[in-house]
């Protein structure tokens, strides 16, 4: 086990030298990197200064060397907009989006897994039925668009709920839903799959030969040997939040870190781009890391392979 | 051929004639009628409707949907279902040349990896990996940022960032398939390379490959919708659902029909291409399952 993960871990901060890299890399993707960092009616001579200053008349292996130089001390340069370091500015937010996708991802296992274990144990009724039809439209139906139409309803309609910022547990409500949508889909559908495999075993006709309580037998006997596949999905997910998060904190005005992203973005400030881009691939990482490891100590299989 | 292999070979039935059938379930066929109507209202859009996508009328702005504009006008007083079907054609055209395109560089990708080994692989799967290390959506959005907005770029974009799913996929079939009986026989009766990558594995992989495209249409369109939401992507005037959505976005209070109308027509072609993608699944390899 500790070869296991000390191979992941290796493997891991492989992949996250690489997404330095990738960063770096973007800067150069729009051809001259220098106009990402400069507001578009920048003069031409100041535009040389900047490029001097920065070093971006150095050869690029140089920039490359100075840049991983940087992001190892946790420096990567300060925001363009606001005079501050760029990684301090994301950080500050990240406590929000964290807020939100934990709180998504409550909301999404206590409505999904009731669910799935309900439409398997009760396979072809009307609730099986009605929960795909859900599971299905929670798939299809983009975030940004359920979210607005959940500002329609309950904001502009019935004026119950406010239509972004953060504050008071109401303000939770629109957005989690938004982020959680597609998530519980998810995992309703696995729920489900895994427990109609697990419901047809034997043991489980042992357990109800046995006159154990149905209930019991659903959730002691057969959730718990179902549930390999939703921890693992559990760790992916809650990556597939924080990209969610980007789209759901614009709509609702969610100071968190997907929202400076993207407002970063609009005004052009690069550095605090590459600290969001980073950041967010160091957490999905470790979340796949996380996820690999439940995997092989649930299931000590996969360990020697 | 001596008489007892002829007496086998007479017994062993041989392949059936290739004729493919593909059996139609319900949700199949429903996901079908939705994507036939979707291509027909965007390939028939200048005879269903007679507006432009651009024709502005100032003195009809914000009209709520009526037998003159069946989904109303938005704040250029543009008639909203005329510009749904024209943005049709901007999602399938994205749709279509990203998932082509990505798919084409992905096989060719998973194919020298899984076939070739070694260092090629180990360097090509990194890359893989390290793209996959960054949520979808998000690379997605700030390539697009960087590349600059239009139509072109957000296909660049997507061809960027969708690639590695299909580049996994077929690398992990070539690994499988490459040690099966057929492809060592071939190999031992001296096939060259480029024969058993073409004649013995290609073939094989049609089918998976087919089957990730029918679900990553929906997923690029959807990713076109919500960059173009987010004020990246395809820019006004040109009509695309997500641009529509964020014009809309602003006027949610006194026009409705400007948030929904775009909205259900994505829901609506993600639903249908999602569900003939399920169907396919199930039909052409059902061991995949749900």
């Amino acid at each position: 086990m500790l070869q296991f993960i000390a191979r992941r871990l290796l493997e891991a901060l492989v992949v996250v030298f690489l997404a330095l890299t990738v960063v770096f890399a973007l800067q150069f993707l729009a051809g001259d990197p220098v106009k990402l960092f400069l507001p578009t009616d920048t003069t031409q001579k100041e535009i040389e200064e900047f490029r001097e200053r920065l070093g971006f008349n150095d050869p690029w292996i140089v920039q490359y060397a100075r840049f991983l130089r940087g992001a190892f001390r946790g420096d990567f340069g300060n925001s363009l907009r606001q005079q501050e370091p760029a990684l301090a500015l994301v950080l500050l937010r990240l406590p929000a989006t964290l807020s939100l996708s934990g709180v998504a991802m409550l909301l999404a296992l206590t409505i999904a897994i009731p669910v799935g274990v309900i439409s398997a144990a009760r396979r072809n009724s009307w609730f099986d039925h009605l929960g795909i039809g859900a599971t299905v439209l929670g798939q299809a139906i983009p975030g940004f668009w359920l979210g607005l139409m959940l500002i329609y309803v309950f904001s502009v309609w019935l004026r119950v709920l406010p239509t972004g910022g953060r504050g008071t547990w109401l303000h939770f409500i629109m957005p989690s839903i938004t982020l959680a949508a597609f998530v519980a889909a998810r995992f309703a559908r696995l729920t489900r799959s895994m427990m109609l495999d697990v419901l047809g075993q034997d043991y489980i006709r042992t357990a109800r030969a046995k006159g154990l309580a149905p209930l019991r037998v659903l959730y002691k006997h057969a959730l718990k040997n179902a549930s390999l596949p939703i921890v693992t999905l559990l760790a992916l997910q809650l990556g597939q939040l924080l990209g969610g998060a980007v789209i759901t904190e614009t709509i609702f005005a969610w100071p968190g870190v997907g929202r400076f992203l993207v407002q970063a973005l609009l005004n052009r400030d690069f550095p605090v781009v590459l600290v969001g881009v980073f950041l967010t691939a160091v957490l999905y990482s470790a979340l796949n890391l996380v996820a690999d490891m439940a995997y092989a100590w649930l299931n000590p299989r996969i360990r020697y392979e | 051929m001596s008489s007892a292999a002829a007496t086998l070979a007479r017994a062993v039935p041989g392949p059936r004639p290739a004729r493919r059938r593909l059996p139609l379930n319900r949700s199949g066929a429903l996901g079908l009628i939705v994507v036939v109507l979707v291509v027909g209202a965007a390939a028939l859009a200048p005879v269903i409707t007679p507006y432009g996508p651009a024709d502005s009328d100032l003195v009809k702005t914000l009209q709520s949907p009526s037998r003159a504009h069946w989904m109303g006008t938005d704040q250029l007083g543009r008639d909203l279902f005329t510009r749904i079907l024209y943005g049709a054609r901007v999602s399938l055209a994205i749709g279509l040349v990203t998932v082509g395109v990505s798919g084409v560089i992905g096989l060719f990708v998973g194919l020298i990896s899984g076939y070739l080994g070694g260092l090629t692989d180990a360097v090509l799967m990194r890359l893989v990996d390290v793209q996959l290390s960054f949520p979808f959506i998000l690379l997605a959005l700030v390539v697009n940022a960087i590349l600059g907005i239009g139509l072109q770029n957000i296909i660049l974009t997507l061809i960027i960032t969708g690639w590695v799913v299909y580049a996994r996929l077929v690398r992990g079939e070539v690994l499988a398939l490459k040690t099966l009986d057929y492809v060592e026989a071939a190999r031992a009766l001296g096939a060259q390379q480029m024969r058993i990558v073409l004649r013995h594995l290609l073939p094989n992989l049609w089918t998976p490959v087919i089957i990730l495209s029918s679900l990553q249409v929906a997923q690029f369109i959807v990713a076109e919708a919500a960059i173009s939401f987010l004020g990246f992507g395809v820019q006004p005037p040109m009509a695309s659902w997500g641009n529509m959505l964020n014009e809309g976005k602003t006027y949610i209070y006194n026009a409705w029909w400007m948030t929904t109308f775009p909205g259900v027509a994505l829901v609506l072609t993600a639903l249908g291409v999602n569900l003939v993608g399920d169907w396919l699944r199930d039909t052409l390899d059902p061991r995949l399952g749900p």
